[in-house]
């Protein structure tokens, strides 16, 4: 889960890094509220998660109260690379006199921890590295033996850091590790760390990704999600405990693994070519043991999508029981029936593997003018395909 | 011989008296495993019945090593629990430890990780999030089921499980030596070049499967390992070429950040080192259909 920069800003605060004073808010009003308790001079930042917004106007200095809710009344509502900005960041300015950079992260291709130190803050650190690898460290962390006093030494030596500012970096360096690794983030990054003009540190911006696995002993993570800019169909999957991913297309799929499902999506995908240019409308991964029950959930989710024009049912039985699948499939279109709603949409199924044949004699004894069995992936894909196209 | 896996290991179960444990303990045993106990403290000295089979638990991985000379650990334990599970199956420096849970937090994973290389990898780790590894008509450690393809030549390492079904599936008329299911995780412990390695130095793989997914860049480092390690021939596929970019499919692991990550990267560095790599699960079934009837 990526935070917003406010969210970043508090949990930095939280963890007494150095952070300059502010507020979000969500109206002209509370824009206000925060401008009068902060005083003077404040910049209004739009809150969104995507880069360029200084650009789009979405930052802007103001001074005293008024100014400020001007200020928040133009930015609040704007669009910004299609994100709507529905809250802003109001802080006290700062006075900056340098400009560096300062990230952890998970390393995939070496299973640990990474640290990337710049003395070149304040702009990309992707074309830093490129145009200056010089200027950039790069520091594998022991997951185990973390960052400390030295580690961090080492690394402010390495990136160059100047004297006058060693010190204080090396206290953020392990603040920030320590705040890494006690909100489970996978991502903490600072762009700019700055030297303010008194030569105090200040984190100018929060980049932080927290990891989802570790919800279990962050009963406050949850607060952080932002509901409003979660996909209905979305939310209403995860209250299901459904792993659903909202998509633009018309082919509803339904599979079971995430990697069939993703593999589903894509021979979907090349079948759409030969159909109308079709697309998979979400990914849906209904998991490993598979009930008749989960199977419901799955399938009401997909048709109260009014993008869906076929659904692709993709079972490959393992654990899960393909004559359970079937069952599901029957029960729950009897059930959507049941609460009045309509279903009108095509289901191309495709099972196999363990009792495949029992579920696809359960598929053929129902006689479901609405479901069509095919038992190949690619065959059946191309004909949910077909289909999409031709409910267009 | 296969690869990590045969009828000869003795394998135990962490969480083998839990609801999952208990299931795939009794499948692991019809499947043939030599399944010779659990563990669980709270349990120690009692046996468990899998069908008239009397399994004893332990007290530790350490106890059940010295007791049964088990040299396979398969881990079922909640997320909350799995690294100090790993942890101690490093501390045992037990041969092979198979991750099957869900859900670890990765902080977790790159811990265990880091504590078994500074123990001298004595350890090696499938997982976490993985379904195990299948040795067909010789040993089973994990929740691949059993009956979907016998023995063969071919030898199969895949970031997906029902993927890894699939394949299986598609090419049980040709059967395989081994199939490893690395795990969908951004941290796993074992990788696609660890595996090809293994295929590559084993008498009984011929030719072998690989099938990776969206998400950092372990294809392609495979790519470059296969270049100039790998002299058997290697057929791909990769999932995710629909998948839009900063959504996660299921798999923690299975995001393109940025440009990073993406399915025609993959493609691209697997077949620009010769690996022919099949746009559907059963297109790549077919390329090895094809290379193993030319052999």
């Amino acid at each position: 889960m990526d935070l917003y920069e406010y969210q970043g800003r508090d949990l930095f605060e939280r963890h007494g890094l150095p952070v300059l004073a502010g507020g979000v808010a969500t109206t002209p009003e509370e824009a206000r509220a925060i401008a009068e308790r902060l005083g003077g001079r404040v910049v209004v930042k739009a809150q969104v998660k995507v880069g360029g917004r200084g650009k789009a106007g979405g930052v802007k200095l103001a001074e005293g109260a008024e100014e400020t809710v001007a200020r928040a009344t133009d930015i609040l509502g704007m669009d910004i690379k299609g994100h709507t900005v529905h809250k802003v960041m109001i802080t006290v300015t700062a006075d900056v006199a340098e400009e560096y950079y300062f990230s952890y992260l998970l390393d995939r291709a070496n299973r640990t921890f990474l640290c990337i130190a710049s003395v070149a803050g304040g702009m990309d650190i992707e074309q830093v590295a490129a145009d200056t690898p010089d200027k950039v460290v790069k520091a594998p962390i022991d997951a185990v033996k973390g960052v400390d006093e030295a580690k961090a030494r080492e690394i402010v030596t390495a990136a160059g850091f100047p004297a006058e500012v060693a010190d204080q970096v090396v206290q953020v360096a392990v603040g920030l590790w320590q705040a890494f690794v006690a909100e489970d983030a996978t991502l903490v990054e600072v762009n700019p760390l700055a030297k303010n003009g008194d030569g105090r540190l200040l984190l100018l911006d929060a980049k932080i990704s927290l990891d989802e696995n570790a919800a279990f002993r962050h009963p406050d993570h949850e607060a952080l999600v932002d509901q409003a800019a979660v996909d209905p169909l979305e939310q209403a999957a995860k209250a299901k405990d459904l792993n659903y991913v909202k998509l633009d297309g018309e082919v509803g799929i339904i599979g079971n693994g995430a990697g069939l499902v993703m593999s589903t999506l894509d021979v979907v995908a090349y079948a759409g070519e030969r159909h109308g240019n079709v697309k998979p409308a979400n990914f849906l991964d209904i998991g490993g043991g598979a009930s008749a029950a989960v199977m419901a959930n799955g399938l009401e989710i997909v048709l109260s999508d009014p993008a869906v024009k076929s659904v692709f049912v993709n079972v490959f039985g393992g654990i899960t029981a393909c004559d359970e699948v079937a069952n599901g499939i029957i029960q729950a279109l009897a059930l959507l029936e049941q609460r009045g709603e309509q279903v009108t949409k095509p289901l191309v199924v495709r099972l196999d593997g363990n009792n495949a044949e029992a579920g696809r004699a359960i598929l053929d004894g129902a006689n479901n003018p609405l479901v069509q069995r095919v038992d190949t992936m690619d065959g059946a894909a191309e004909r949910a395909a077909e289909l999409a196209a031709a409910g267009v | 011989m296969a690869i990590w896996l045969t009828k000869d290991s003795k394998v135990i179960v962490q969480g083998m008296t839990g609801s999952e444990g208990s299931k795939h303990t009794r499948r692991m045993l019809a499947a043939g495993t030599n399944v010779v106990g659990g563990v669980n403290p709270r349990k120690a000295g009692q046996t468990v019945d899998f069908d008239g089979t009397e399994l004893p638990v332990f007290a530790s991985v350490a106890d059940a090593m010295a007791e049964t000379g088990a040299d396979v650990t398969v881990i079922f334990v909640p997320p909350q629990f799995t690294k100090a599970a790993v942890v101690e199956a490093i501390d045992a420096a037990i041969g092979l430890a198979v991750v099957i849970t869900e859900g670890v937090p990765v902080h977790d994973t790159a811990s265990f990780w880091a504590y078994n290389v500074a123990k001298g990898e004595q350890t090696r780790i499938i997982g976490p999030n993985c379904p195990g590894i299948a040795s067909p008509g010789a040993s089973n450690a994990g929740i691949i089921p059993a009956d979907i393809t016998g023995s063969g030549r071919i030898g199969l390492v895949s970031k997906s499980g029902t993927l890894t079904y699939q394949m299986m599936y598609e090419l049980r008329d040709i059967g395989f030596s081994t199939c490893v299911g690395i795990g969908g995780d951004p941290i796993i412990g074992t990788t696609h070049i660890d595996a090809l390695a293994a295929f590559e130095a084993d008498p009984e793989t011929d030719a072998i499967v690989m099938i990776g997914e969206i998400g950092g860049d372990a294809e392609e480092r495979a790519a470059e390992f296969i270049k100039a390690n790998v002299t058997k021939p290697v057929v791909g596929y990769i999932a995710g070429f629909t998948a839009p970019p900063g959504k996660t499919m299921g798999h923690a692991g299975a995001i393109i950040s940025g440009s990073a990550g993406t399915a025609e990267a993959k493609q691209a560095a697997l077949e620009a080192v010769g690996v022919k790599v099949g746009k559907t699960p059963t297109e790549t079934a077919n390329l090895m259909r094809e290379l193993m009837s030319g052999n």
